[in-house]
């Protein structure tokens, strides 16, 4: 029983790494209909901004942690402000293929820059070792990768339905045209939106590098899970993406422990299912 | 004759670059340094992207999951032989049947998608096939490949050799012959459908032309071409491994038709030339950059010659193809402003 609980909570916190590696992939994508499949390699970024503050800079992981949400952001901005934004008008595939263009060269860039083997990184004590919680021993990490998720979820859902910016967000993502109508100056709020999913995968992979291997081939291998999420959620949806990132972190983990053999079978399984069944995803709008 | 009579008959006619660029794979097997093996590579490349631009050049319809076709041919062709089904051409019409019966199958369930949703489930479906290939090792050698998988001579003549070739004659006729019959289907009534059905669905849908059906038959006839590629690779290679259903496999070969550009039948083996010579050009100058160029060419591509390669160089030289396809920056026709 205690494994199984143990199990539940470990497939709960990858999903929380996955939902905050994703999230800012599914606004955009419901908010300027683009397919960024490049945003993986930003949270591969945000991972090796961390490695670089601590080692270079001296400071602690948890310092890192904001500074590598500001690089990723910072570098998001200027991304979108250079190149994609030339191609919002774009069909899916040109959009795909521009993406997964940019995730290759960032494989070899990042290889280049940072060397081509696995980077280890050094946890402050606080954050090592387990933890006595309701009988379970838990590790604490994955106790602060949880705390960490719930007050961005929350955090996310305050800013998105509370604020002034919030609102023009949930403006342009219902109907870009009439917001743009209403005097909404969409460019900004695109660039905005974007840098600022963009520095939420960077703290995703920042809080990944400890958990998931962190080397160059960080977005070839979880690309597929991060697109299987977001069109799982539905696009645009926060909470879609939550929901998305729970059942498919939880599944992946649970699955993997006991039934070995299947691999990711069961993750595709579920995919398929559900897109042929509800195509706009769990909590999507319909097309 | 009529106009419409007229129409099909020109369309049929044969220019000279057509000519010209199967003469120039002739050609290659003559000259005494060539490298067979390479060259059969690329063709059979080549053939998987054609079975792409059929989907996506001619439908408009994207697919992650390509590779999965390319791979079910290809094992059909290794477990054929394993059992004892040595003949080759049998052996490739087999596979190639029986990926066209999957595809078939899986143009029925996705029919009503497009989007994201359709790239999605067909990455699903691809990548629940390979791992299930990759584990079941018993069944299929894992990683390792497929053992026992030999193939008796061609028509009973020629036997495979060391330095291809035979392979590269038989895969040489193999994907001529399916070009031919692609090239006629898509210069056939049927064709124009599909081209209308991308262009704009719902218009011909109001015309009365079934799409529905339309669209399961290209993605059975995609899937048929995709698995005969595979099988040639099994058999001229002697050889069957999980990559053949890699997803990885199934980008690549949406880079090469989109290099190679999609919508005219030629992009696919334009496309197979530059990214397979590219590739080997980039990773013999640096093993473990390459892909940067490759990641490169793919944002000029898209960025600069949307339309692919192939025609635009034929814009820059005024030889400009009176194509089918007209445009091949597929607008989303399925949307409908607000």
């Amino acid at each position: 029983m205690s494994i199984a609980l143990t199990m539940l909570f470990n497939g709960l916190t990858y999903g929380v790494l996955l939902f905050v590696m994703a999230v800012g992939l599914s606004v955009t994508m419901g908010m300027m209909n683009f397919a960024n499949l490049a945003h993986v390699s930003l949270a591969m970024l945000g991972g090796y901004l961390t490695i670089t503050a601590m080692d270079h800079l001296g400071v602690s992981f948890l310092v890192s942690l904001p500074l590598a949400f500001l690089g990723t952001m910072a570098f998001s901005w200027v991304l979108e402000r250079l190149v994609l934004r030339h191609f919002y008008g774009t069909d899916d595939l040109t959009q795909v293929l521009l993406t997964i263009g940019l995730l290759f060269m960032s494989v070899s860039t990042v290889a280049y820059i940072w060397g081509p083997s696995f980077k280890p990184i050094t946890m402050p004590a606080v954050l090592t070792g387990q933890m006595p919680v309701m009988g379970l021993s838990l590790e604490r990490y994955r106790l602060f990768l949880l705390a960490i998720g719930i007050a961005l979820a929350l955090a996310l859902v305050f800013g998105l339905e509370r604020t002034r910016f919030g609102a023009m967000v949930r403006a342009c993502v219902d109907n870009r045209r009439a917001a743009s109508g209403c005097g909404l100056n969409i460019q900004r709020i695109f660039a905005l939106t974007f840098a600022i999913g963009g520095g939420l995968a960077g703290l995703g992979g920042a809080l990944a590098a400890n958990l998931l291997t962190l080397d160059p081939n960080f977005p070839l291998r979880y690309l597929i899970y991060m697109l299987i999420v977001v069109s799982v959620g539905g696009m645009g949806s926060v909470a879609g993406t939550l929901l998305a990132s729970v059942v498919i972190g939880i599944g992946d983990v649970v699955g993997k422990y006991y039934v070995p053999q299947a691999g990711g079978i069961m993750i595709y399984l579920v995919t398929v299912v559900i897109m042929l069944v509800r195509p706009q995803g769990l909590l999507g709008r319909p097309a | 004759m009529s106009a419409h009579r007229l129409y099909f008959a020109n369309q049929a006619r044969w220019s000279g670059w057509e000519l010209a660029f199967w003469l120039a794979w002739v050609v290659a097997f003559f000259i005494p340094q060539s490298n067979l093996a390479l060259l059969s590579q690329i063709l059979i490349w080549g053939l998987f992207a054609v079975s792409m631009d059929l989907l996506l050049g001619y439908r408009g319809l994207p697919s992650f999951g390509q590779a999965a076709f390319f791979g079910i041919g290809a094992y059909t062709a290794g477990y054929l032989s394993k059992f004892g089904w040595t003949e080759p051409i049998s052996g490739l019409l087999v596979s190639g049947a029986v990926a066209g019966v999957v595809g078939l199958a899986a143009g029925r369930v996705v029919r009503g998608l497009h989007g994201v949703a359709l790239l999605m489930v067909t990455l699903g479906l691809n990548s629940l096939l390979y791992d299930f290939v990759q584990r079941s090792t018993e069944l299929t050698g894992g990683d390792d490949g497929l053992p026992g998988v030999g193939f008796a001579p061609v028509l009973g003549l020629f036997k495979f050799d060391m330095i291809g070739r035979t392979g590269y004659l038989y895969t040489l006729v193999a994907c001529f012959v399916i070009f031919l019959l692609l090239r006629a289907l898509v210069r056939s009534p049927y064709g124009l459908a599909l081209l209308g059905a991308r262009d704009n669905p719902r218009r011909m849908q109001m015309l009365g032309a079934p799409i529905d059906r339309d669209l399961t038959l290209v993605m059975g006839l995609s899937a048929a071409v995709a698995g005969m590629a595979g099988a040639l690779l099994t058999q001229t290679t002697q050889f069957v491994a999980p990559e053949v259903l890699s997803f990885q496999r199934s980008a690549d070969v949406l880079v090469i038709l989109v290099i190679g550009g999609a919508g005219f039948l030629y992009g696919g083996f334009i496309g197979a030339l530059a990214f397979i010579f590219l590739r080997d050009l980039f990773a013999a100058l640096n093993p473990i950059y390459w892909y940067f160029w490759i990641g490169l060419l793919l944002v000029l591509t898209v960025t600069f010659f949307r339309r692919g390669l192939l025609p635009a160089l034929a814009d820059l030289w005024g030889h400009r193809r009176k194509p089918v396809a007209v445009d091949a920056k597929h607008p989303k026709s399925q949307e409908v402003a607000p």
